[in-house]
């Protein structure tokens, strides 16, 4: 997994590219709970990201989480079609922001 | 057309790639496989780490390998898995109810809804043995 971090304004994107999965779930996190825990929207660019499993649907589920108890959102973007899948088979779409 | 092939990872998240592209490689040998490719290489990579997260579970550095067998024979796929950590009791293999929402729980939801039958089974050698299968 590689990623590309873009501020402007109040909003944080973070384009993800490559596979997510337990191996680097600690990573990912350590690169999107820093932006949400300060207070900023996030952004994640999901469009190069060709494999999730349950453990990257967890870090989704972690940002978003706390983004919400602190006031702010996670939204994701352009979601490629095979996350997507994994979202839809955990019925997360009408609970995650999908944009 | 059957196919039956095994191979051995070590027991580190670093070889679920491997994992993963061992299936794929398996998955693109039959057009049936192909057609639901990424579902079932989720179900084989999840199981795979639950070895990994929960049978080694507080195991660091180990040099065990687990083991994976992929058949399709007769319209039928079953993928085996074999490994020698904590033995797993059947009833604890559970996923989070999904409207509880929360990080986790969801690798053995997906393996079910992915495959048709997800079972424990006796192997000699080895610890756990567990059978996925789905019929065509």
């Amino acid at each position: 997994m590689s990623y590309k971090i873009t501020e402007e304004g109040n909003i944080a994107t973070v384009h993800l590219d490559g596979e997510i999965d337990m191996d680097v779930t600690e990573k990912a996190k350590e690169v999107i709970m820093p932006l949400v825990e300060s207070g900023k929207e996030v952004h994640l660019n999901l469009k190069e990201v060709q494999y999730m499993d349950s453990s990257g649907i967890s870090v989704l589920i972690e940002s978003h989480q706390k983004a919400t108890e602190l006031g702010t959102k996670v939204i994701l973007k352009e979601i490629s079609k095979s996350v997507l899948k994994v979202i839809m088979m955990a019925k997360l779409e009408q609970i995650l922001n999908l944009d | 057309m059957n196919i039956t092939e095994t191979r051995d990872f070590p027991v580190h998240t670093k070889s679920l790639k491997e994992v993963r592209n061992f299936a794929r490689e398996i998955f693109d040998q039959s057009p049936m496989l192909q057609m639901q490719k990424d579902e079932l290489v989720l179900a084989i990579a999840e199981a795979a780490q639950n070895i990994v997260k929960h049978a080694y579970k507080d195991i660091e550095n180990t040099n065990d390998t687990m083991q994976i067998k992929i058949s399709f024979k007769d319209n039928e796929l079953e993928i085996g898995f074999f490994d020698k950590g904590k033995p797993v009791s059947e009833e604890n293999v559970k996923h989070r109810k999904l409207d509880d929402v929360k990080p986790g729980g969801l690798g053995t939801y997906f393996i079910q809804q992915i495959m048709d039958e997800v079972v424990f089974k006796e192997a000699t050698g080895w610890h756990n043995h567990l059978v996925l299968t789905k019929k065509y």
